[in-house]
């Protein structure tokens, strides 16, 4: 009995209305967004709800997009998987590029922990709620977020490597 | 406390200084690691113990942080396979595939059966010797040397074959978009043939060694157990999920490469503890050699890569004497290869559980988002939930058979 993609898009606009949007299935992904403040109630209900059922978090991660609207500069991605029916979803959540904010889901699944401090790192994305939020793989004194489009890869003053025959500059090394 | 390693805001510092024993004695602080031979890698744990029990721990992990995402976002699609290559080292193969597989999945590229046939050989022998070092050093960790030394010439074995497919040995930069760089030599295909002749006694005598080892049993059985409900919610996947008792393998619940045409069982646990985890693994490795026979049996006759000229360099000598191999050639090594515009997730069955790259593209040389969904790294965060309450010296059995990768770990 395979759970189909049309199921998860009625249960949740039932329930959330316009909280949930933008449903589309990405190859084998269905992915939809949803609204930042209300992520924490329809995580719980994909879940706990007893048709959808999915109940493993596989990944989270951020993502930064300094070219669109102010409200949709951050994204924080959620892959679930419904182990029962082998489906799995994608669900993007889109935040202010000058106060990325969150509420934590570490209340919903234990392995978002590390992975929420891992997006706080590196986006610094503030997970509203978590036990612990602070750098992981970084160091503590570290005062930028590397993984924001802004922040160079490489410090752009170096001069002992030229690659200026090769396409590249400091700006896209 | 002047003498602590830590600094004297540390919340441990204050439980330290609050409590006693009813016999006076007070609580310590240990350091086991960030180097500590028994990490077997590079991740700090600050212990609060009572005497040899743990009361509480710390992970303190990023001591090998090396920024993978951050340089994937700024590097042309083929240069990411050697980060791959540095996460999981001891089984790089699988990490070298899934990338493949997952930019395959966003050109649209179809690779032959023969490719994918070689895939699933080259992964088997990827987890066997993954697994070899994990069952190994948890006998070094609890006390026999011996087992170690005896296999670990097979893992020898296994990166001579390797060494006969790619070149390489540990990092292995296996693979090219479409299937292989070559064909396989017919003494690579020796290699593996004598690998699975001789290996399998040698597997057997080493786990008559342990799994019936009192010693051995005395110290694994019931250490660093942790329920199925608690391991799903951890994010455990791989062979730490199936010690619990759930059957999740990424390459029955959804095949890659194939795998949908090999007959084998997945091996479960039942109580989710150290000695489980040691047989699920050891169970493994005969499912991977049983995967390997089949695949190796059935190989099918064709290309060793997919007729994609826009991403798989010419051959050389093409290269030399025509325009237009020329013209492939130097737009690949440039990076400027057709890209569309998409988001993929390819998840495989790594050493350790389900290794995931998540890739967003927008159309240029580079990837515009990657991210490493790294198994060590998400269950790793379970480990001092695990050992609470325990031992130390169950402690260091619990991590060893965790099988942290500390280049996982950290990216």
């Amino acid at each position: 009995m395979a759970l189909e993609t049309s199921v998860i898009q009625n249960k949740l606009i039932e329930n959330f209305g316009l909280k949930v949007a933008d449903f589309f299935q990405q190859h084998d992904i269905f992915t939809f967004e949803v609204a930042s403040d209300s992520i924490v109630e329809v995580m719980k209900f994909l879940r706990d709800d007893a048709t959808l059922r999915f109940n493993f978090l596989t990944d989270l991660c951020g993502i930064h997009y300094p070219d669109y609207d102010k409200d949709r500069q951050f994204a924080v991605v959620y892959h679930m998987h419904n182990w029962v029916d082998n489906v799995r979803i994608r669900i993007k959540c889109y935040l202010n590029g000058d106060q990325p904010e969150i509420d934590t889901v570490t209340g919903l699944f234990l392995s978002s922990n590390w992975q929420e401090r891992e997006t706080y790192d590196f986006y610094g994305i503030i997970f509203k709620g978590h036990p612990q939020l602070k750098r992981i793989l970084n160091m503590d004194e570290m005062e930028s977020f590397p993984l924001r489009k802004e922040f160079p890869m490489e410090d752009g003053g170096r001069t002992d490597k030229d690659d200026r025959f090769f396409g590249r500059t400091t700006q896209n090394c | 406390m002047s003498d602590l390693l830590l600094p004297p805001e540390h919340r441990y510092a204050k439980v330290i200084e609050s409590r006693r024993n009813e016999d006076g004695s007070e609580l310590s602080i240990l350091n086991l690691g960030p180097t500590h031979p028994a990490t077997h890698g590079i991740f700090q744990n600050i212990l609060l113990m009572d005497g040899e029990r743990i009361l509480d721990g710390e992970g303190t992990v990023g001591y090998i942080h090396r920024a993978f995402e951050k340089i994937a976002e700024n590097r042309p699609f083929y240069q990411i396979t050697v980060l791959t290559d540095r996460m999981n080292y001891c089984s790089a193969p699988i990490n070298n595939m899934g990338w493949w597989m997952t930019l395959e999945k966003a050109l649209g590229i179809e690779v032959p059966k023969r490719v994918q046939y070689l895939r699933v050989i080259i992964m088997e022998l990827a987890r066997i010797a993954d697994h070899i070092i994990c069952s190994s050093v948890m006998g070094v960790d609890t006390g026999a040397l011996t087992g170690f030394l005896y296999v670990f010439q097979f893992r020898e074995k296994i990166y001579e074959i390797y060494e006969e497919i790619c070149g390489a040995r540990l990092t292995t930069n296996m693979g090219r978009i479409g299937g292989f760089e070559r064909e396989w030599s017919p003494a690579a295909f020796k290699k593996i043939n004598d690998f699975l002749e001789e290996f399998p006694p040698i597997w057997t005598e080493f786990e008559n060694l342990l799994t019936r080892n009192r010693i051995f049993m005395d110290r694994t059985i019931g250490v660093g157990a942790i329920t199925a409900e608690k391991a799903i919610s951890y994010g455990f996947t791989g062979p730490n999920l199936r010690a619990a008792g759930v059957d999740y393998d990424v390459r029955v619940m959804q095949p890659y490469s194939s795998y949908e045409d090999f007959e084998f069982n997945i091996p479960v646990g039942k109580h989710g503890d150290t000695y489980d985890r040691f047989c699920v693994r050891n169970a493994e490795v005969w499912e991977s050699l049983s995967i390997i026979r089949q695949a190796l049996a059935k190989l099918p006759e064709g290309p060793y890569h997919a007729n994609v000229p826009d991403y798989y360099l010419p051959p050389k000598d093409e290269v030399y004497h025509n325009m237009e191999a020329l013209i492939y050639h130097f737009k690949i090594v440039m990076g400027e290869v057709p890209v569309p515009l998409t988001e993929v997730y390819h998840p495989v069955e790594g050493g350790n559980g389900e290794v995931g790259f998540y890739l967003i593209t927008d159309g240029s040389r580079t990837p515009y988002r990657l991210h490493f969904r790294r198994p060590c790294f998400i269950y790793y965060q379970a480990y001092n939930d695990m050992v609470r309450g325990q031992m130390l010296s169950d402690a260091i059995a619990t991590l060893s058979s965790l099988n942290v990768i500390a280049g996982e770990l950290d990216a």
